[in-house]
């Protein structure tokens, strides 16, 4: 075995390589404030505190602090987005992790709670925002006893609240959790749920909430991950964090491999520069399939994103190549499927999980996607007919319409369209229903063919003849 | 040789800086700044399909029928019309194959769930679904799974039915509910495929405005039983016209078949009502095709009626005039009419010598409150500072709540309320103060004295909304209380909230008292034996006039009592003579609202019987008095209405008044008010009565509405629930309620929206009748509260 | 059908005390309500609307959008099991069929005895770990039939309450922000300054 691991973080696999957000896993007590400052604790944000907050703003830009939680926008220029001289402000901290695939932010929440918070501080701060909301999915029950303890024990310290380490900069870090809603992951429905509300996401534009989130106040959403950078960026600098991965791509991601893996896991990865082949394949990563099975496709950004299949391994962990390729790296989640996988079937379980996490609100989503698992599943139980396969790509055009991103698969003659598709939806979850199929249907068509039900015209014979 | 005209372009205005000019279809399209595609396209006819958008209600696009293609600094964009704001030079199109494809593939959504049960429906033949799947459908649909199932109609309220199965889920019904009538009691619930609007479980959607959701519904998911099943929207003929329910003045299309009429719908009116309507407005129309309307004119005999014909009522009630001695012939009523019918019996008065007349009946305001600066329904929503010194107008004047709801909302206005007990507009209120009732004009002058509240007059326009908030205190402490705003903002305009759907109409166009007799003074004379002859326009002293007592000895008095009604009222039962008056939909004429606004009325169906409009039995009476009149059709009247009060020239010389109508101008006769008494301080023992409406209760338009008489509240009293404790009364239990006049008893309940010291009993509710003890010579009145 | 309790009450108002409107609360309140009585009332969520200052509709609204709150008694374990991909492709049918045939009870169910209520569930950000499942929001990973039929020997036995409280109670630790040390939340109408750190120098 290569990396090591521990019964206290399941899943996790350290390696020969840097470690920014995860170095305390090792650590069964890692939770705790005493850990927590035995090991650098806090000591970011001191450091934050001793300059002046615009100073630590250009601190994370010039670091490209590319977000973690799937559309990649870095933090810093997020942050630049908020309208000056508009009080108050918020930070959302989002912490509904759920993308199928996606087993990283809990982890953090649960084994390293007040790096989060050091993270909610030290943003906060350089942002100039008046309060923080950190939204922790509501299954999560462990990582939300973790940082309510951390917050509590932060408290009760000095760390969070007013007048903190003894400075002129107070804020109040507000633990919130949901009730079950995937769609809540989205950042202006996470801000619809803070306030009260179904969890449905907002219209676009604007965008970004950055001007008008949270109580119709300028607002930014983060990821639990992005945040969690932040201690250690501040310890060891711009350059330190940027060194580490390639210049569009710095620092590390955390990223889950799950599925037909020998080793599934979750590594902090280089980011940039490790290659699908590397973490599927590596000694130190996944290991290879399984049962020495041959890789047949995999998703290579978490359940929303179309898939690749074994002609797309050597693309790195980097936006600008794998978009152009015809899906996206989303929330560092990689699900493998080996040869002995029914493919119908899987995109099936994608398609129902899109369906029934729709929030409703609007049409295609609501009806399109629902459509889709219905026709899908009746081919998946050998009742479809070759129309409905038709009626496939129909629902997807209504959903989102024109061609839809693909890997480049020359042996089928089709060039890629890069990512992202056009929508007819307000938010992603829709088109979410049609990519598992399309990418699916696109790239095994034959497995399709071979559970639908040929219709065999019945001669008709004329009866005066 | 070109020659350039400099003058023209100096004389132009100055170019509109939100001025936006876009190009639809290659059509050039004004716009301004702000505007949304959709508007914008609607403008110029460019019919973009939709479904959630309503212009009244913010954007949600939801159901994302209304995409087009804008030209994209990358290509065409598809876009949401209804949420995309237009900008200078953008090109839009609304006919590429791109849009007919989204389109068409919206449809095909939309329908996927639902049912198709069109030739059952009562939206068939007016549904947008239905239409649209018809324009900008692709003509079949390929779903071929089960459709959603829910249980079908289930009823939400007693006014409106909910099939979630025809829905398709365009949130305008529970945005209304939330955004414009502030009773989010519907909702979405549920997620995704699975969602659905409801009410709370066992909690119905009790609004006032639940009919508009209705209205709005671009499916048959919601329906009002009213129509339920009455008619398709094929056999309705309809014609424009104002709602006289009450004096907001809203437009509706009045629609009939077949002689009856059957619906009223909202008409958007920018300056009154927006589309929206009350329930009452809306379904009081089953009032006009009741079985209890008089239909022929009858006299007393003995303890009954028996019919006889127009000639000889007329011929009676002529001789009882001609007969009558000199001054002793009185006019009570005329609010419920048209304008030409106030005019006219108006015109009577002045040729036969009556002076005692009163278009009100001692419950609102007297005529002076015209002598202000008169503000307007948009005036008092446009900006600055609104005084509310008036009834709770969410149950009196539901749309006029809506306007300054909204104008709060929408942070355009600050409300200052000063009331005896919680409104409706209340929780609105930028400030609200209680004032026991008969010290309002000292509460007031104090709040304006305050500076927080100055600087905020000072800050802009002041509008003070006034009416009579309570009807056991006397009018003249609101007027005191007018007084004192306007010394403390000299240039506020007031905006009278009389209630009656043409009060104003009717005390401008002559029906308004003279030398200070104003209908208590009438009562009074009458019970002294000084009328000879009481004719009640429409009127019913004994249902509306707060002293009861009053009322009854002032009927009791009258020597001979000429009811003109169209229901055989309370105070009609007593008269001597009845005669049909013909009722709202089966007259045409103008009205005027509360803020003198004219607009018209119209006749869609045959007068029951033979009633008669109120105008044509005033012609007939000068006629048989031996006047000259050459008033044979409305016009004449119109016309003649116009030479007295110019005002009216530019309005009524046509019926066809346009739809948003024009504010005229016409003060009325001021009667001058008895000196007002002070109201003296109540025992702490006794309670302050607090006698007001709610929006449905025993009034005749109400009860004789089927689908609204059971609305009414059982009649009970309110107090503060720390005072329910003193009292020692359970909550519903009876309590008897007495002071030196009188003593009644009836259920008590405990209600935090009414202070302490304060009973608050609604008006003219089923049980007993507070107004025993209310007498008018008392500028308050106490009451104690026992428990039995 | 309950409101909340005193206690409860109290809680309630401390939640809704960190937020700057309170009906951002709503959901921590439904939770509390859910833990206080196993599911959320009818009356518990008219209790909620008047402390946050909603219609009971629209905090029905509101609930009945989250697949946490349930407005019926579930079983003491509500067990979820994943069935969204990598647990997919690593059994989780399999376990579904085998819990069902264990408890006698379809997905979506309770046993007669009110102690199990099986639920499929997606994703539980546990992929790594597939199949798993959760009871009362308490994770098992890598589950086969076999430890399934041991979890639910120990559930009935009693064996695991110290660590699984009955559903209804997520997490057992609650945040508290001590008086002396919270800013506290006020309405964000009533702010027009910017935070004092924000005067272009270093806070400490």
């Amino acid at each position: 075995m290569t990396g090591g691991t521990w019964p206290h973080a399941p899943g996790f696999y350290v390696g020969d390589r840097p470690q920014v957000v995860t170095s305390r896993f090792q650590y069964e007590d890692s939770y705790t404030l005493e850990r927590y400052l035995a090991t650098d604790g806090y000591k970011g944000l001191r450091s934050a505190l001793a300059r002046p907050a615009n100073e630590i703003h250009d601190e994370v830009k010039n670091a490209t602090v590319l977000g973690r939680g799937g559309a990649g926008f870095p933090a810093g220029n997020k942050w630049g987005l908020m309208p000056q001289g508009v009080w108050p402000r918020y930070l959302v901290v989002n912490g509904d992790e759920s993308e199928p695939g996606t087993y990283k932010d809990r982890l953090l929440m649960e084994r390293d709670p007040h790096q989060l918070i050091e993270g909610c501080l030290i943003a906060s701060y350089a942002a100039g925002l008046s309060q923080c909301f950190l939204y922790i999915r509501g299954e999560m029950a462990l990582a939300q006893e973790r940082v309510a303890a951390a917050l509590n024990e932060a408290y009760a310290a000095g760390y969070v609240g007013k007048n903190i380490l003894g400075s002129k900069f107070s804020l109040d870090i507000v633990l919130h959790w949901g009730a079950g809603a995937y769609v809540v992951g989205e950042e202006t429905a996470l801000i619809e749920s803070l306030e009260g509300n179904r969890g449905m996401p907002r219209l676009k534009p604007p965008y970004f909430p950055a001007a008008n989130g949270l109580y119709g106040q300028p607002t930014i959403v983060n990821n639990v991950e992005t945040l969690a950078n932040l201690p250690w960026l501040l310890n060891n600098g711009a350059a330190a964090y940027t060194a580490i991965g390639t210049a569009t791509s710095p620092g590390t991601r955390m990223v889950a491999v799950s599925g037909h893996v020998n080793r599934p896991g979750v590594f902090e990865i280089i980011n940039g520069i490790t290659t699908f082949r590397d973490l599927l394949y590596g000694d130190e990563f996944c290991q290879g399939i399984r049962n020495g099975n041959e890789l047949k496709a995999f998703v290579p950004g978490g359940g929303s994103a179309p898939w690749f299949t074994p002609d797309q391994l050597d693309l790195p962990f980097e936006a600008s190549q794998v978009g152009p390729a015809g899906s996206m790296l989303g929330s560092g989640a990689i699900m493998v499927m080996d040869s002995t996988t029914d493919i119908p079937r899987a995109a099936l379980t994608l398609t129902r999980f899109y369906a029934h996490e729709s929030c409703g609100k609007c049409t295609p989503c609501r009806e399109g996607g629902t459509w889709l698992e219905r026709i899908l599943s009746r081919v998946v139980d050998g009742k479809g007919t070759d129309a409905d396969l038709d009626q496939i790509f129909e629902v997807g055009e209504s959903i989102c319409p024109g061609a839809f991103p693909h890997a480049s698969n020359e042996k089928l003659g089709i060039a890629a369209v890069p990512f992202p598709y056009r929508m007819n939806t307000i938010c992603f979850v829709g088109p979410s229903a049609y990519a598992p199929v399309h990418s699916a249907l696109t790239l095994f068509r034959s497995e399709f063919d071979a559970r639908i039900v040929k219709r065999t015209m019945i001669k008709v014979t004329a009866v005066s003849e | 040789m070109t020659t350039i005209d400099t003058t023209d372009t100096n004389d132009m205005p100055p170019q509109d800086p939100n001025a936006v000019s876009i190009t639809i279809n290659g059509r050039t399209v004004a716009a301004r700044k702000g505007d949304l595609i959709i508007a914008a396209a609607d403008s110029v006819d460019e019919y973009i399909p939709r479904f959630c958008y309503h212009p009244r209600m913010s954007s949600v696009g939801m159901c994302r029928q209304c995409m087009v293609e804008v030209e994209g600094p990358r290509g065409p964009m598809m876009v949401v019309s209804c949420m995309t704001p237009v900008a200078d030079g953008q090109v839009v199109r609304t006919d590429t194959p791109q849009v007919k494809r989204a389109q068409e593939g919206m449809i095909e959504l939309l329908l996927a769930n639902h049912p198709l049960d069109c030739p059952v429906c009562d939206k068939g033949g007016e549904c947008p679904l239905q239409d649209q799947a018809f324009s900008h459908g692709a003509g079949e649909s390929r779903f071929v799974e089960e459709k959603r199932h829910y249980e079908k109609p289930i009823p939400i309220s007693d006014l409106v039915f909910l099939d979630r199965e025809r829905c398709i889920l365009c949130d305008r019904c529970t945005r209304f509910a939330d955004e414009v009538a502030g009773d989010p009691l519907i909702s979405f619930t549920q997620r995704g495929n699975n969602t659905q609007v409801m009410t709370f479980p066992d909690e119905p959607f009790a609004s006032y405005f639940s009919g508009n959701t209705v209205q709005i519904c671009p499916v048959g998911a919601l329906t009002a039983s009213p129509y339920r099943f009455k008619a398709r929207p094929w056999d309705l003929e309809q014609r424009e016209s104002t709602c006289t329910t009450c004096s907001v003045g809203c437009r509706t299309v009045v629609q009939s078949s077949r002689d009856e009429l059957l619906r009223f719908q909202g008409v958007d009116s920018d300056p009154v009502n927006w589309g929206w309507l009350c329930d009452k407005g809306r379904f009081n129309f089953q009032s006009t095709n009741s079985d209890d309307r008089l239909s022929t004119p009858q006299v007393k005999s003995g303890d009954s009626f028996v019919a006889i014909s127009w000639s000889e009522a007329m011929e009676t009630v002529a001789r009882t005039i001609r007969h009558a001695r000199e001054g002793s012939i009185a006019i009570l009523g005329g609010a419920r009419g048209t304008n030409e019918d106030a005019f006219m019996w108006g015109a009577l008065a002045d040729a036969v010598g009556i002076t005692m007349k009163d278009a009100q009946l001692d419950d609102g305001l007297p005529a002076s409150v015209f002598s202000y600066s008169q503000a307007t329904i948009d005036s008092a929503c446009a900006g600055g500072t609104v005084i509310l010194l008036a009834p709770d107008l969410k149950e009196e004047l539901p749309v006029l709540y809506l306007r300054l709801r909204d104008a709060v909302q929408k942070k355009r206005i600050r409300l200052i309320e000063v009331s005896s007990h919680e409104t409706g507009l209340t929780k609105y209120a930028w400030k609200s103060v209680r004032a026991e009732s008969g010290t309002t004009a000292q509460v007031v002058a104090a709040l304006l004295a305050e500076a927080e509240i100055s600087t905020q007059l000072a800050s802009g326009s002041v509008v003070v909304v006034a009416g009579r908030p309570n009807l056991a205190e006397a009018a003249s402490h609101t007027m005191e209380a007018i007084d004192a705003v306007v010394a403390a903002a000299p240039s506020a305009s007031v905006l009278p909230v009389l209630r009656r759907g043409n009060v104003r109409g009717a005390l401008s166009l002559g029906l308004a008292p003279s030398n200070g007799k104003d209908a208590a003074a009438i009562l009074e004379a009458s019970a002294a034996g000084q009328v000879d002859c009481l004719i009640l326009l429409g009127a019913d002293p004994l249902s509306d006039v707060a002293d009861i007592d009053l009322a009854r000895r002032g009927i009791a008095g009258a020597k001979f009592v000429v009811a003109l009604d169209t229901f055989l009222s309370a105070s009609a039962s007593h008269a001597d003579i009845v005669l049909p008056a013909a009722a709202y939909g089966e007259k045409d004429g103008t009205t005027m609202n509360l803020e003198g606004r004219v607009t018209s009325v119209v006749q869609k169906i045959t007068p029951r019987g033979t009633s008669r409009s109120d105008w044509m039995v005033a012609v007939e009476l000068l006629s048989l008095l031996g006047y000259e009149t050459d008033f044979s059709t409305l016009s004449d009247v119109q016309q003649a209405m116009a030479q007295k009060f110019p005002g009216f020239g530019s309005t009524t010389t046509s019926v066809a008044v346009k739809r948003d109508g024009v504010v005229v101008s016409v003060t009325p006769p001021t009667s001058t008010l008895s000196a007002s008494s002070v109201a003296g301080p109540r025992n702490s023992y006794e309670f302050r009565l607090d006698l007001s409406r709610k929006l449905f209760d025993r009034a005749v338009g109400t009860i004789t509405s089927q689908s609204l008489e059971n609305l009414a509240a059982e009649a009970q009293i309110f107090v503060h629930p720390l005072d329910l404790d003193r009292i020692g009364a359970a909550d519903g239990a009876n309590v008897r309620i007495s002071n030196s006049h009188s003593s009644i008893v009836l259920p008590i309940r405990p209600a935090s929206f009414v202070p302490r010291g304060t009973a608050w009993v609604p008006f003219n509710q089923l049980g007993a009748d507070v107004r025993e003890l209310v007498r008018r010579n008392v500028s308050v009145v106490d009451v104690r509260i026992e428990s039995m | 059908m309950a409101r909340l309790t005193d206690e409860n009450i109290r809680l309630a108002q401390e939640i809704i005390g960190r937020y700057p409107k309170p009906r951002s609360a709503t959901i921590p309140l439904l939770h509390l309500a859910q833990e206080q009585d196993g599911y959320v009332t009818n009356d518990a969520m008219a209790h909620i609307g008047e402390l946050v200052g909603a219609s009971s509709a629209e905090v029905f609204g509101t609930a009945s959008f989250y697949e946490m709150f349930k407005f019926e008694p579930v079983g003491k374990y509500l067990i979820n099991i994943c069935g969204t991909m990598s647990c997919a492709l690593l059994g989780a049918e399999e376990l579904m069929h085998h819990a069902e045939e264990r408890l006698g009870i379809k997905m979506g169910s309770t046993t007669a005895d009110g102690q199990f209520t099986l639920e499929r569930a997606e994703c539980q950000a546990a992929c790594t770990e597939a199949p798993c499942l959760q009871v009362n929001y308490r994770y098992r990973y890598r589950v086969t039939p076999g430890q399934l039929d041991t979890l639910i020997d120990d559930l009935s036995a009693g064996k695991l309450v110290s660590e699984i409280p009955a559903h209804g109670v997520v997490a057992s630790v609650r945040q508290h922000i001590p008086a002396d040390r919270g800013v506290g939340a006020v309405a964000p109408e009533t702010v027009t300054e910017n935070p004092v750190w924000l005067d272009g120098k270093a806070a400490l």
